[in-house]
């Protein structure tokens, strides 16, 4: 395979290819990575970093990646470039398993990264080399509701009302509608429910959701370009690009209480030993944590890890929200994963037909919005 | 008899079309390396499943829905696109108007345009906000997430070799014929139905089964405009690309075999249905 990095901007056309590329991933898939073509070649400078992330950091990096690029030169005096690669988390983590040549990884969700790790690429020990386990940035998941907020939606329970249609995508196939789901589940919790409460809470916020898209920004185009629903449920950070793009037309809630998203970062051992990138990848995610990267994470909305997280913007302030992580709502990624959005687990249970109904077969020409009308 | 015969020679008369052997292994090379062994491991990695394992997971309610899915629509829209394929070729062969050949070259556009995009446009378009759903979904028309959606955007993918088959034949159709027969006191609608029709059918099924085919490989520009809702507008793609986020390969690569068995199985019917057909017209 023969990947070519552009410094920035988007590297691999989504939806459209994505799928050939998954099939060839899943056909080519644990069949081992090779060595790579050029062996332990010591490496010349100046060094070169393959950074594969997930698609809603491309902006972040992009500036993380100039800062960084000075910084380290000034520092060790060895010129540095980043090259960034964007896709769905999954995908790209199932690319990196399967020979794509990251130095870093720093992707949506746990599992990701240590689906990496399994593979033996990274040591067993990632999440203890960095403060936070490894986590230099979190988010929440937030509302965005139209303007003037006409169905007068300010907390989770607010979502399930009569005459309320939410936008979320497909847990199955995206980190961002996993974040949604387990932030459901948990406030239910965190409101004094039992499961089988947050059980039916989180089974009507699905009946409310007329479109299950695959990726977050494909839901945030139904939302806000389409105008389906009345809430969307998205990542803060999301949020903020959603609403300053929409000019007015959509404004952000913050419910009482939500999930905190921690997307973990990562140094691929073998990649880096082998290409001798090690210093210079372990600087790159070191430098997340540097008093200059937390300011330029803030300036994406983004939470930096640490006291006092310096605000977006000058003269701004976080707004408060109490946070649960995956802890709290399931005990941890593994279970999660199991639990709710494994074959036959609690999403797909929302979606089993009644024994007493007959499932609405594809004759029904109707898409049947439920909640929507 | 002692005429010196060519016999020896025929032994090493070289075939009139060069390069035979050269072209020979190109294209063995070529189909085993592009076809045939994708195909190979493809079935390796579902045979690493047990048999009881392979329809855990190939063959869920979920799963066969969703097949359902896929090949009702696929089939639709490979009928809606052979009968339309066939009127547009014939406007374009038979016609002369101004902007023919503006039209005849927008054909092949769906070929060109990223599937995906066209996904987002039809959805964009066919939403209750959009230039054609405020008019149709009051109607009742629902074609945004649904499965008239899926049908829309497929007949968009396969049109172009609908037409594309068609055309050339209807163009070496001679006018004699069919002059002949009305001649002969045919009706315009004898002469299509018996003259016409027979000549260019085996083209049409042909066209067809490029249409199914390419229909049931489809997902970008599916997933924008149908929803995904499972047991009602999921693709079978979309359960294979949720197998894969859990990492689950070998069960994604199941549900794929099931998929390709069909899709095989449907081209096999249609190619057996086109040579009979071709050798009634002879």
């Amino acid at each position: 395979m023969h990947h070519r990095f552009l410094p920035s901007g988007p590297v691999f056309s989504p939806s459209a290819t994505a799928f050939a590329a998954l099939l060839v991933a899943a056909v080519l898939g644990c069949s081992g990575s090779s060595t790579g073509p050029n062996g332990a070649a010591e490496h010349a400078r100046p060094i070169e970093l393959l950074n594969v992330s997930y698609d809603p950091t491309r902006e972040l990096y992009r500036d993380i990646n100039a800062a960084f690029a000075k910084h380290y030169e000034q520092e060790h005096g060895t010129p540095v470039t980043i090259k960034q690669s964007h896709a769905a988390s999954g995908s790209q983590s199932r690319a990196v398993i399967d020979g794509l040549d990251a130095d870093v990884v720093t992707l949506a969700t746990w599992p990701d990264v240590e689906a990496v790790a399994k593979s033996g690429l990274l040591r067993g020990d990632w999440q203890n080399r960095y403060e936070n386990s490894s986590i230099p940035y979190h988010s929440v998941v937030v509302f965005v509701v139209r303007k003037g907020n006409p169905k007068k939606i300010v907390d989770w329970q607010d979502l399930d009302r009569d005459g309320i249609s939410i936008i979320t995508p497909n847990p199955k196939t995206s980190g961002n509608g996993k974040y949604s789901f387990l932030a459901a589940w948990g406030a239910a919790l965190a409101a004094g429910g039992s499961e089988d409460d947050a059980q039916k809470f989180v089974s009507a916020i699905y009946r409310r959701t007329p479109v299950l898209d695959t990726g977050a920004r494909a839901a945030t185009a139904t939302f806000s370009q389409k105008g389906i629903g009345d809430v969307h449920l998205t990542f803060e950070q999301e949020a903020h690009l959603e609403v300053d793009e929409s000019k007015g037309g959509l404004e952000i809630v913050y419910p009482k209480r939500s999930i905190r998203v921690d997307p973990p970062v990562a140094v691929v051992d073998q990649n880096v030993d082998r290409k001798a990138s090690r210093h210079a990848a372990e600087a790159y995610l070191g430098f997340l944590y540097s008093p200059e990267g937390r300011a330029i994470i803030a300036s994406h909305h983004l939470r930096p890890w640490g006291d006092t997280p310096p605000p977006p913007a000058v003269g701004e302030t976080w707004p408060a929200i109490e946070t649960f992580d995956i802890g709290f709502v399931a005990g941890d990624w593994n279970n999660a994963m199991k639990k709710f959005f494994g074959e036959g687990g609690v999403f797909d249970a929302i979606y089993q037909p009644q024994p007493d109904k007959q499932p609405a077969k594809q004759a029904g020409n109707q898409a049947r919005t439920q909640g929507g009308t | 008899m002692n005429m010196p015969t060519p016999a020896r020679q025929t032994a090493r008369r070289r075939s009139v079309l060069p390069g035979f052997g050269m072209s020979a292994a190109i294209t063995t090379l070529m189909i085993t390396a592009m076809v045939i062994i994708p195909l190979a491991v493809l079935g390796l990695r579902a045979a690493s499943l047990g048999p009881t394992e392979f329809l855990a997971a190939a063959w869920t309610p979920r799963a066969r829905a969703a097949y359902a899915v896929s090949l009702g629509a696929s089939l639709t829209a490979a009928i809606v696109s052979s009968v339309c394929g066939l009127l547009v070729a014939w406007v374009l062969v038979r016609i002369n108007f101004p902007g023919r050949r503006l039209l005849d070259s927008l054909v092949d556009v769906p070929l060109a345009l990223p599937t995906a995009v066209a996904g987002l446009v039809y959805s964009t378009l066919y939403v209750e906000r959009g230039w054609l759903g405020r008019f149709l979904v009051p109607m009742g028309v629902q074609a945004a997430y649904s499965w008239l959606g899926i049908v829309l955007v497929l007949v968009f993918v396969s049109l172009p070799f609908t037409i594309r088959v068609v055309q050339p034949v209807l163009e070496s159709l001679d006018r004699d014929t069919e002059e002949a027969s009305r001649m002969l006191g045919a009706s315009r609608r004898q002469t299509f139905l018996r003259v016409i029709l027979p000549a260019i059918f085996p083209a049409v099924i042909t066209g067809f089964a490029l249409a199914l085919a390419r229909a049931l490989g489809e997902y970008g520009a599916v997933v924008f405009i149908s929803g995904n809702m499972p047991f009602k507008t999921e693709i079978a793609p979309v359960l294979i690309v949720s197998r894969l986020e859990e990492f689950a390969y070998a069960e994604a690569t199941a549900i794929a075999v099931v998929l390709l068995v069909m899709s095989i199985t449907l081209l096999v019917i249609v190619n057996g249905l086109q040579q009979r057909v071709a050798r009634n017209a002879q």
